[in-house]
């Protein structure tokens, strides 16, 4: 007891002159200036700038046309899929959700978690997941007796970004439902309108904005996705994919590379714009109601009827798909694959070394979005720069997810060697800096906003300096959202498999779990079979896990 | 104890003059309050005393030293905002300790100090609740405890009754003053609730669009309001436009619309003057329709309100003007209905005279 009390004492004693430092304004304009500056220099300008620079390359692909129709094919495959699976998630997704929310019963905890699920698995293990289910003797088709019902290609594509983006609306418009105010639809009700009516012309207007970032995010993450997508893809090139195969060929084609990149980098920028722009104008069809026609879809068996089929497309789309990466996992336990594994031996010894590697790079750049991205979230929900300079921060900042990862990957790549020729690892930990940041920056403003301003100044009259406020309030009451934002960031970073392709050649020694996986997922039979592939998987699936399990128990804790 | 003094202090946000060359003396251990609309600027007033937000121009000092380059935590103030703002991850003692705490009183110490306030307001028993567990009221003398302990010797109270329930307001108000005073505080208190004004402050100061419309005791903005605005932001008052038509060495002749006449006091004026007459509705009385005493004019009954310790009976006059009058419960005889006819009358004395102004009688006492 006493001892704690002293380290506390002494940790006070070291900070007490940062304390009084921070009174200096011209200590915190620097404080603020870094972390801008990091903002502006490693994050946002990299990955445009470095495309720029290999701009020339582009030339000589533009001469060949077969090239260019492959990559145009591509990029459209790209948004067509994107565009095509978010509003699917949206039709699917929000009747779901609306039910999660509104249905009071037990059993609906269970639909809620197993909608997470796709969300909890990294995309590797997803994709592999749905292809034992759609396409291998495992899975489905073997129940069917058929080789493979869905081989890989475009429809394995889609039911693959179909399953992970689905728990992203369901999330999304379940946490907006549960905080709206349910008085404006049951005022609705009261005057006369079906519950379908009142939810039509009443609440999804009002949730509009939630809509339209759910089907954003959707829509990014489905143009940015590529381990899982090379998983599935077989022949099949949409834009990350392309530029992957470019990536991979020996030598890797540096010109198409660049110039899918650049196009992806502009249009999906372009697009986010113009959605985020025109999200807020968009209205809802609110004019015109149909009393009986409405009224007789809202009557109970109707209802029961739409739950129904919510339900069964989301049981064969999404829940049964993803738990079939656990199958090839547990059969490697019955047939000694597991002892192999803990040995380390052959194969394994490569495995758990790029586990290892997947981790250290994740933790590192969780460090760096520590140092560097809260003061960035501190600047932007306490307006330090002004109004307007945070209206652009905030648009800014999104720009890491908007861009898909393999091109981001790409143009960071190109950046880093041509400035500094920096190490591989050193390379990778600030991709994923990069990759992650706008999550962790987004979450800590969230948490901070939530603060209301007038407890700072508050501690301020009393005489705390600005430091102290930030260590003795602000810390204090953002803590578990600091420490579920890093461990998000940390998954987030282990899961990545795009712009990691993208910086680590394919003679590199060094490897991120994922990326080994998709290697072995595409050609199991080099390191000895399906059951030493799933076991892998599930150990990958299970770290994370242990990390989102943190999460929730700490989230739990704050409540 | 601080004497604050404000010069032509200005704060602008955009295009919003917040606070508008604002002069203000306040002596030590003065218990000021700054009465105002809602949007008037009292709580960007606080903030710029609380040094929380710097002024664009003009000077505070605080004892005739300069502190507008000065820091909050560097001014000795404490600020106790409108929505009391107390720590919520802290429990009450933390709470009422923080502020000794951060000024270096060490640990145990702090905490005796902080036990003490908390016994003065009555929750010394609750010093380990935390705050979500506590009552508005209970919040709020947390707030006011931490206010008190941080030992600072000026006191800024935002609606510091603002939360509350209209009979704890009544109550604790005495509570507040009785404390400042008892610490020997000086304090500056913002409230847009003219009662609460009138009845804790030594001082008022009535703002309206970040300027002061006046300065005085409670009993002297009654009294003689300055402006139009504070005659019916303080009190309730009828409004009358008229003529002067003759003014002699004991008063004036008002000629309102329709050719009705009334006596003033004032002599200050030259006929053909355009004024606006302003009575309280409390100095105005209802009498019987054959009335024809000074300042007589008859007219219907609008309305009855009963207001508990009084009714206030709104009287359509015969010119078609609006009057209302206040009438103690204990004088009222008869209690008049809707329809009867009626005088109303009041003395040249209690009739405040103002000059009309371009903008108009209706955009001179709006509140917004
Ligand atoms: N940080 C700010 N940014 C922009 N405008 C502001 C800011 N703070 C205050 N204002 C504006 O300054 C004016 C005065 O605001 P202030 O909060 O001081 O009023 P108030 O008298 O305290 O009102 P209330 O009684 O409602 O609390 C308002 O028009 C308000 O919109
Ligand atoms: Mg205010």
């Amino acid at each position: 007891m006493s001892n704690l009390s002293s380290t506390k004492n002494t940790i006070e004693k070291i900070l007490r002159p940062l304390d009084r430092l921070s009174a200096n304004p011209n200590a915190r304009r620097v404080t603020y200036a870094v972390a801008l500056i990091f903002f502006v220099s490693m994050i946002l300008i990299p990955p445009i700038i470095g495309v720029v620079l290999k701009w020339n390359l582009i030339g000589d692909t533009l001469q060949n046309p077969i090239l260019v129709a492959r990559a145009e094919s591509a990029i459209l495959a790209s948004f067509a899929i994107a565009s095509i699976v978010s509003i699917l998630d949206l039709i699917a997704g929000l009747p779901t959700a609306w039910f999660i929310v509104r249905r009071k019963a037990k059993w609906i905890n269970v639909v809620d978690t197993l909608a997470d699920i796709p969300f909890v698995i990294p995309t590797v293990a997803l994709g592999f997941s749905i292809l034992v289910f759609w396409s291998q003797p495992q899975g489905i088709s073997g129940l069917l007796r058929i080789e493979s019902l869905i081989s890989p290609g475009l429809g394995l594509i889609m039911l693959l970004h179909f399953a992970f983006s689905y728990p992203i609306i369901v999330r999304i418009m379940v946490g907006e439902l549960q905080s709206y105010d349910q008085v404006y639809e049951i005022a609705g009700r009261t005057l006369g309108a079906s519950s379908l009516t009142a939810a039509r012309t009443i609440t999804l207007p009002i949730l509009k904005p939630a809509l339209v970032s759910a089907f954003l995010l959707a829509f990014c993450r489905s143009l940015s996705e590529t381990g899982a997508t090379a998983v599935v893809a077989g022949a099949f090139e949409n834009g990350p994919i392309f530029i992957r195969n470019a990536l991979s060929s020996v030598p890797p084609q540096q010109g198409p590379m660049v110039l899918v990149s650049l196009v992806l980098i502009v249009t999906s920028c372009a697009i986010f714009a113009f959605i985020s722009i025109l999200g807020p104008r968009l209205r809802f069809p609110v004019k015109k109601v149909w009393p009986n026609f409405e009224k007789r879809l809202s009557n109970p068996k109707s209802t029961l009827g739409r739950d129904g089929l919510a339900l069964i497309v989301f049981a064969i789309f999404v829940a049964i798909p993803s738990l079939f990466v656990a199958l090839p996992g547990i059969i490697a336990f019955t047939d000694g694959t597991v002892v192999a594994a803990f040995t380390g031996a052959g194969v394994w010894g490569v495995y758990w070394g790029s586990l290892l590697t997947s981790y250290v790079v994740a933790l590192a750049a969780t460090l760096m979005n520590l140092l560097v991205g809260f003061p960035m979230a501190v600047i932007i929900t306490r307006r330090k720069f002004g109004t307007q300079v945070t209206a652009l921060l905030n648009a800014l900042i999104s720009i890491p997810i908007t861009i898909p990862s393999v091109a981001l990957g790409v143009s960071l790549s190109l950046f880093w060697t041509a400035f500094g020729n920096l190490p591989e690892l050193w390379t990778l930990i600030l991709v994923h800096t990069t990759i992650t940041y706008t999550y962790f920056v987004q979450a800590m403003a969230a948490a901070i906003e939530s603060v209301p301003e007038e407890l700072e100044s508050v501690a301020r009259t009393l005489g705390a300096h600005p430091f102290e406020t930030f260590r003795k309030i602000l810390i204090p009451l953002t803590k578990y959202s600091i420490f579920s934002g890093a461990i998000m960031v940390l998954t987030r970073s282990v899961d990545e498999t795009g712009a990691t392709t993208a910086v680590l050649a394919a003679t590199s020694q060094i490897k991120t779990a994922p990326v080994l996986l998709v290697n072995w997922i595409r050609n199991p039979a080099s390191v000895g079979g399906q059951s030493v592939v799933g076991l892998g998987v599930l150990f990958l699936v299970l770290t994370t896990f242990i990390s989102l399990l943190v999460i929730r128990l700490v989230l739990r804790r704050e409540r | 104890m601080p004497e604050v003094r404000l010069s032509e202090v200005s704060k602008s946000f955009g295009r919003i003059e917040a606070i508008h060359h604002f002069d203000l003396e306040i002596k030590s251990g003065e218990y000021i309050c700054v009465l105002g609309p809602t949007g008037s600027g009292k709580t960007t007033l606080l903030r710029l005393i609380a040094g929380l937000i710097c002024p664009d121009d003009g000077k505070i000092t605080f004892d005739g030293k300069l502190v507008n380059d000065l820091s909050p935590e560097e001014r000795d103030i404490a600020y106790f905002p409108q929505q009391y703002a107390l720590f919520p991850h802290l429990n009450v003692l933390e709470n009422v300790a923080f502020g000794p705490k951060t000024r270096g009183v060490a640990y145990e110490e702090a905490k005796t100090q902080a036990l003490k306030v908390l016994e003065t307001v009555k929750l010394d028993q609750r010093a380990n609740a935390f705050p979500r567990e506590l009552s508005g009221g209970m919040q709020q003398r947390v707030a006011l405890a931490r206010a008190l302990a941080s030992g600072a010797k000026l006191l800024l109270l935002d609606e510091p009754l603002g939360a509350l329930d209209a009979r704890l307001r009544v109550e604790l108000r005495y509570h507040i003053k009785s404390l400042v005073k008892s610490a020997g505080l000086t304090a500056i208190h913002v409230t847009h609730d003219q009662r609460e004004a009138m009845i804790v402050a030594d001082r008022i100061v009535v703002l309206r669009m970040g300027k002061v419309e006046q300065v005085g005791t409670p009993y002297h903005i009654y009294q003689s309001p300055a402006t139009l605005f504070v005659a019916n932001f303080v009190g309730e008052t009828n409004f009358l436009e008229g003529t002067i038509k003759s003014v002699n060495s004991v008063g004036a002749l008002v000629e309102l619309q329709d050719g009705f006449r009334v006596k003033v006091q004032e002599t200050s004026y030259l006929s053909g003057e355009e004024v606006v007459l302003a009575i309280r509705q409390e100095l105005t009385s209802l009498m019987p329709v054959d009335y024809d005493g000074e300042n007589a004019i008859q007219g219907e009954v609008k309305a009855v309100r009963f207001l508990g310790d009084s009714i206030r009976v709104e009287v359509i006059l015969v010119n078609n003007l609006l009057i209302s009058a206040r009438i103690p419960i204990s004088q009222v005889k008869i209690y008049p209905k809707v329809k009867d006819k009626v005088a109303i009358s009041f003395k040249p004395a209690d009739v405040f005279v103002f000059c009309t102004t371009a903008r108009g009688l209706a955009k001179e006492i709006e509140v917004i």
